[in-house]
């Protein structure tokens, strides 16, 4: 383990850059913690904090000036790693037939600073979905190849956090090419490093740090256990496949049902939620079309629409297809679950349904 | 194929303030394009000159108010093949609706010195009440490059691609803070139809429902919401009656506001 001082954190971005990143990471607007390009440690939220519960996110002072001192805001990584609306290739007429014109792979290296143990479980399960089996997104592979991983462990947690349920935080155990622990303590702020590649021990090569004694690697397992023992939500994953699938019929469903407003924020926000629908556009005399991919969700009557109709119509059957593929079918298509605890989807849901307090009314009344 | 004859575009006015027709004109770089593909037969806004129908398409803007409307939609519909409303009065009534909801003889009193001039219907309904619609556009007004894709699917020969879905997810691709989770702000995004691409809320301004209930709107939901911040009733009432206020989603659920 070693120590990088926070005087020397701007050299971390700079030595990424110069190294032909693009540096992403977490920075204030609207009143919220979003992921855009920085361009040094003044463009990180110094000082905030987030407090999170169900619908509801509000942006606070710290009393110190920790560079990470927040959790997850309502962006995730996929932003980057496959985004919201893109072109996927484009056609021209030619005679009787056309002439397809694939787009070029935009082939931006990005460096992620401060992403989340959560968040990088998150990435693994869209490798999964993405760039496993025998269909491959290229864009996806691409970009995903050339990122540079920062991961940040956390040292506090979030009102709606339950990593620790979904045993997928907080602390980061692998797939990241540096790791940071931030310590504020004692007037010190430090920030434990680990390396978790090759790309990763270069960039650590070119920036100043040193040996972490035993004193600084304690204090960084205490607050990420503190954080680990203080999570705002906890989702009882115990059989969670058998208990969702043979209580299809259960009455909370429709109570769900009352309350959501299937505006698909939920989908929207969920770093794992990986849909997403093809457009095609023609220009008025037909002679030239394009093909727009855009992210899409289960909570659309569109999605399920096939010859004759939509196949979810109500609301109840369109959350409850949400939420057992995250918690009990996913396991089936992909290994895993498809949810890591970030919280996102009860945070932002504007009316506040919580997929824990869902778990839970259903195995209650299910005993 | 022989060569093609432009297909014939009407539009035709009822009560309305005229903006969602403009919005046609309005297409300035596109209008060029839109004029080599089809051919303006009827549109006084634009041009004196009309030619005679049948048309290809007609675009209805406007609700229908008086008894001459009501008889007048129905030759407007005998003579379109495909027949479109535009904008938040053909679809639902438009603002004028909010008379739906009160005594017109009361207002005529009021308002008109003399009021047997006066020569109009007790409510304010969308065209689809009247006639059959083949195409429904929403909006206050309507988003002019949704108006150029309903007019390119139809030369195409495809499916207008024009979402039903909420305003949120747009806010979301667009990468808005929700400022509703964030900010408190009361917003009809979730219950309104897409098709602005989220312009208020990425300003920071609550959505004002100008394009309509969205499919399956769960409005008893949003309303409980507002109730639960403060909102009193009277402003609930009137959060849900604005340009759409007879669109059935929100006069029912202002309805349920009123004692």
């Amino acid at each position: 383990m070693k120590i990088l001082i926070r005087s020397n954190f701007d050299l971390l971005l700079e030595a990424l850059r110069k190294n032909n990143y693009k540096t992403i990471g977490p920075t204030v607007r609207d009143g919220a913690i979003v992921y855009d390009e920085i361009n040094s440690t003044s463009d990180l939220p110094i000082g905030w904090t987030d407090k999170q519960d169900a619908g509801n996110y509000r942006l606070e002072k710290r009393n110190d000036d920790a560079l990470f001192g927040y959790v997850v805001g309502p962006q995730s990584w996929k932003k980057f790693l496959n985004p919201p609306v893109y072109k996927l290739w484009q056609a021209d007429k030619r005679g009787h037939n056309f002439e397809i014109i694939p787009e070029k792979i935009e082939e931006t290296k990005y460096a992620f600073i401060g992403v989340r143990p959560c968040e990088l479980n998150a990435i693994f399960i869209q490798d999964k979905v993405f760039t496993s089996g025998e269909y491959v997104n290229k864009n996806y592979k691409l970009r995903r190849d050339n990122a540079f991983i920062v991961a940040v462990n956390c040292v506090e947690s979030g009102g709606t956090c339950f990593c620790v349920s979904m045993n997928t935080g907080p602390k980061a155990e692998k797939g990241f090419d540096i790791s940071l622990t931030e310590i504020v303590k004692d007037g010190h702020h430090n920030f434990l490093i680990e390396t978790g590649s090759e790309k990763g021990e270069k960039i650590l090569s070119e920036i100043p740090h040193r040996t972490a004694v035993q004193n600084e690697i304690d204090s960084g397992n205490e607050l990420i256990n503190n954080a680990a023992a203080t999570m705002g939500r906890v989702l009882d994953t115990s059989n969670i496949k058998n208990l969702l699938l043979n209580n299809l019929d259960h009455p909370q469903w429709d109570k769900v049902a009352e309350r959501c407003l299937s505006c698909a924020n939920c989908t929207m926000v969920c770093p794992t939620c990986f849909c997403t629908t093809i457009e095609d556009t023609t220009d008025l005399t037909g002679e030239h079309a394009e093909r727009w991919q855009k992210w899409d969700s289960c909570f659309t009557i569109d999605f399920s629409y096939i010859h004759g109709g939509s196949i979810r119509n109500s609301v109840k059957s369109r959350y409850r297809q949400w939420m057992t593929h995250k918690l009990a079918t996913w396991h089936d298509q992909f290994g895993s679950s498809g949810c890591v605890g970030c919280g996102r989807c009860i945070t932002w849901c504007p009316v506040g349904i919580d997929i824990t307090e869902e778990v839970r009314a259903i195995k209650e009344s299910s005993k | 194929m022989a060569s093609k004859e432009k297909p014939k575009l009407a539009v035709w006015k009822f009560a309305s303030c005229d903006g969602c027709q403009l919005s046609l004109l309005d297409c300035e770089d596109e209008l060029l394009s839109v004029a080599g593909a089809i051919e303006i037969a009827n549109f006084p806004e634009a041009s004196r000159a009309v030619v005679k129908g049948p048309y290809d398409i007609s675009l209805v803007e406007g609700s229908i108010t008086t008894p001459h409307d009501a008889e007048r939609i129905h030759k407007i519909r005998r003579q379109s093949k495909f027949l479109i409303t535009i904008g938040a009065c053909a679809t639902a009534g438009g603002i004028q609706a909010l008379k739906n909801f009160k005594d017109v003889k009361e207002f005529i009193r009021l308002v008109y010195a003399n009021p047997s001039y006066i020569e109009t219907l007790n409510t304010s309904t969308p065209i689809s009440n009247h006639i059959h619609v083949d195409y429904e556009l929403h909006g206050c007004p309507v988003n002019k490059y949704q108006l150029i894709e309903i007019i390119n699917a139809f030369l195409n020969n495809r499916k207008p691609n024009i979402a039903p879905h909420s305003v949120c997810i747009d806010c979301k691709l667009k990468g808005n803070v929700c400022i509703t989770v964030a900010h408190g702000t009361a917003c009809l995004g979730p219950v309104t139809h897409t098709g602005c691409n989220a312009l208020c809320p990425s300003y920071n301004r609550g959505c004002f429902g100008c394009y309509g209930p969205k499919e399956t709107p769960n409005t008893g939901s949003l309303a409980d919401w507002m109730s639960k911040h403060g909102f009193r009733e009277e402003e609930i009432v009137r959060s849900f009656r604005g340009f759409n206020a007879f669109a059935e989603a929100f006069r029912k659920e202002s309805e349920s506001h009123e004692k």
